[in-house]
């Protein structure tokens, strides 16, 4: 159909004319922008930041942002078109996307008051400044309730104590969203969330990490070391952060299944293309129906991935609850990006384990896909939640 | 200023082309098309005139539906106007050209670009016969240009090198690879696009002065030759180089 708008039927994951323009957009500029450059950046684990910059003047990075706040006022599902052709050409440039758009400014989007969005939101949609989203703690990953930095009440604002690790975009970024105990007590209950500058005395950049994929992107840890907080960074209320950073991951997952697809995809792809052009026992290697048969299995499950992801984005851009299909989405999507990336090095033979070729990158950059913004296993426990829930 | 950019809409280069059943056409299926390349240059350089010195962009296409595809693009790159004249038949390029002339003699802008060729049938034609049907000066393979009151200068490849020629507007120019790379349609552009207008013109009709009679594959690469592997096979394929194959 060609609005594009779903009411003639029920269920509808086309893209509509502006949707496949933005798509063949965002391609061109991952071919010809970010392509050239992949290996060198994996290599020197050195951040795109000149891709970054590009990507806010096209409105990359705040799609989801209304207009009148320096966004391009679209919805959840243009997001995963975009964060799916970046990935397909460096899934490390959509995890800094990842961390940017779809955890550090959400997470202001959707919490900040009004004059809060005013401040904040569009240096990050535009990419004037970079943003990052300190969770993760040395002693708290999965069990995020159990983290250990506070902020503490006075009479000018809070204290900010306490170290964080994982931290993508860290070196980077000039805005942080942090959660922090306001009140040690009460556990979950006792969590905040607030926007930190990265001026403010007391932050400081640790150790950058030396990974084994995701090389383009920063991993960091952050200090905070009595840092004050006036109160205007607090976002919503006290005692609500857990509930923020949680409704927070789940719309930040469907950007990471977009990422894994996109992930899948380019594996897929170089996957075909090397199978016509690699001969064996006198023919190319695609004409044995146990090469044909992975590119088929791959590419059926890339599919269902991608229809999962739009099934939560389309559930997202509604306004319907999303914790389960945007889990259901992350865990599948992340495990068949892992799978097509194992798939497309094995049909590459020796050569998908030499760096000439793109797909012994995406072997490497497919882990981190199954373990950030909640775990498999994480993911199975927040479905088998919604499931077991009488 | 009003600026009219004449674009195509031809299979993407990276296609693979193979010839249809009738052996004078190809067959398009599976084909992924997109604004000829040449054009997108086209494009690039009305916007930035416009973004310059004020005025109106507007893209023509002359062909069947899929071409609003293309016009989408460049309406979503910055162009105000989009004018499809609609014709899905084949068409040589003097009766492309006669149609697109008609319409450009109602619309009579300023300066029309186009690209130096379209990359389907590389005849390089429409842009100058429009000239010409309409009386306009015309500059061809244009790199880079710049308006002065009235006229505007044009630099333009030729063979070892560049030239500089001027021009009475309104003229024609068709453009080439050089000072114009083109944009990719932003975000915003792309929102922008969604309410600006395509417009749907019958164009005038012409019997073509050319018929393909029939279309062939060109012939198969020979294999490579080996000289050697390793240096002492330097001077032999030097030899080779320049005495054969005559490039170096
Ligand atoms: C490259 C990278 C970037 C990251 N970016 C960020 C970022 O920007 N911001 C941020 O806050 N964090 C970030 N993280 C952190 C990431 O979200 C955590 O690593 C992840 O949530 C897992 O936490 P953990 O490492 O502490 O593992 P743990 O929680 O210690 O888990 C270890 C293992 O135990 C399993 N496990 C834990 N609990 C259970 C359970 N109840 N039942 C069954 N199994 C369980 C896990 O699934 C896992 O297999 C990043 C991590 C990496 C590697």
């Amino acid at each position: 159909m060609a609005n594009g708008t779903m009411s003639e039927t029920a269920i509808d994951f086309s893209l509509n004319e502006e949707m496949k323009l933005l798509q063949q957009s965002v391609r061109d500029f991952a071919e010809t922008e970010i392509r050239p450059r992949v290996l060198e950046h994996d290599e020197a684990q050195t951040f795109p930041l000149e891709v970054f910059k590009k990507m806010g003047e096209l409105g990359f990075l705040g799609a989801t942002v209304p207009t009148d706040l320096g966004g391009a006022g679209m919805s959840a599902v243009e997001f995963v078109i975009i964060m799916e052709e970046i990935a397909r050409v460096d899934p490390s440039v959509g995890l800094i996307l990842a961390a940017h758009s779809g955890l550090c400014l959400q997470h202001i989007f959707l919490f900040a008051d009004e004059i809060q969005k005013k401040r904040f939101v569009p240096d990050l949609a535009t990419g004037a400044k970079i943003g990052s989203w300190c969770l993760t703690e040395p002693g708290s990953g999965s069990d995020a309730s159990g983290l250990k930095t506070t902020a503490v009440k006075g009479g000018e604002g809070y204290r900010l104590h306490g170290s964080k690790c994982f931290i993508t975009n860290g070196s980077y970024a000039s805005t942080y969203v942090v959660m922090a105990k306001t009140d040690p007590s009460q556990g979950n209950k006792g969590m905040s969330a607030f926007v930190v500058e990265r001026d403010r005395e007391g932050v400081s950049v640790g150790k950058k990490e030396n990974k084994l994929g995701m090389r383009a992107s920063d991993t960091v840890t952050m200090t905070f070391d009595n840092v004050l907080i006036p109160r205007e960074n607090l976002l919503g209320r006290e005692g609500e952060g857990f509930h923020q950073a949680l409704t927070v991951l789940d719309s930040g997952r469907i950007g990471i299944a977009a990422l894994s697809v996109g992930l899948a995809q380019g594996a897929l792809e170089a996957a075909i293309k090397y199978s016509k052009e690699r001969q064996a026992f006198g023919k190319p290697i695609a004409e044995f129906q146990a090469i044909q048969f992975k590119l088929a299995e791959l590419a059926t499950h890339i599919q269902a991935a991608r229809l999962l992801t739009y099934r939560a984005a389309i559930a997202k851009k509604k306004g319907e609850p999303i914790n389960q299909v945007a889990a259901h989405a992350k865990l599948f999507a992340s495990e068949v990006a892992q799978r097509a990336a194992t798939e497309a090095v094995q049909i590459f033979g020796g050569y998908g384990f030499i760096k000439d070729f793109p797909v012994e990158k995406f072997y490497r950059d497919a882990k981190l896909l199954t373990i950030g913004e909640g775990t498999s296993e994480v993911q199975r426990m927040v479905i088998a939640k919604n499931l077991l829930r009488s | 200023m009003k600026l009219a950019v004449c674009i195509s809409h031809v299979p993407d280069t990276a296609t693979k082309i193979t010839i249809g059943a009738d052996g004078k056409s190809i067959d398009t299926t599976g084909v992924n098309y997109i604004i000829g390349p040449y054009d997108e240059y086209a494009i690039e350089a009305a916007l930035r005139l416009k973004e310059k010195m004020t005025g109106e962009v507007v893209v023509i296409s002359l062909g069947g539906d899929a071409h609003k595809e293309s016009l989408r693009k460049a309406l979503a790159m910055g162009a105000d106007k989009a004018v499809l004249l609609k014709d899905a038949s084949p068409r040589d390029s003097f009766s492309v050209a006669r149609a697109v002339a008609d319409y450009l003699k109602e619309f009579s802008p300023d300066i029309t670009f186009f690209g130096k060729q379209a990359v389907d049938y590389d005849n390089s034609a429409v842009g100058l016969m429009v000239a010409e049907m309409l009386g306009l000066p015309s500059a061809a393979v244009v790199v880079k240009f710049e308006v002065k009151d009235g006229s505007l200068l044009a630099e333009r490849e030729i063979e070892g090198g560049h030239e500089v020629v001027e021009v009475k507007l309104p003229a024609v120019l068709t453009m080439q690879k050089g000072e114009y790379e083109p944009r990719y349609p932003s975000l915003k552009g792309i929102m922008a696009a969604k309410s600006k207008p395509i417009e749907e013109r019958q164009p005038s009709a012409s019997s073509p002065k050319v018929e393909i009679l029939s279309m062939l594959k060109p012939p198969p690469k020979p294999a490579g030759k080996i000289v050697g592997t390793d240096a002492s096979a330097v001077p032999e394929l030097v030899r080779l180089l320049h005495e054969e194959a005559k490039v170096i």
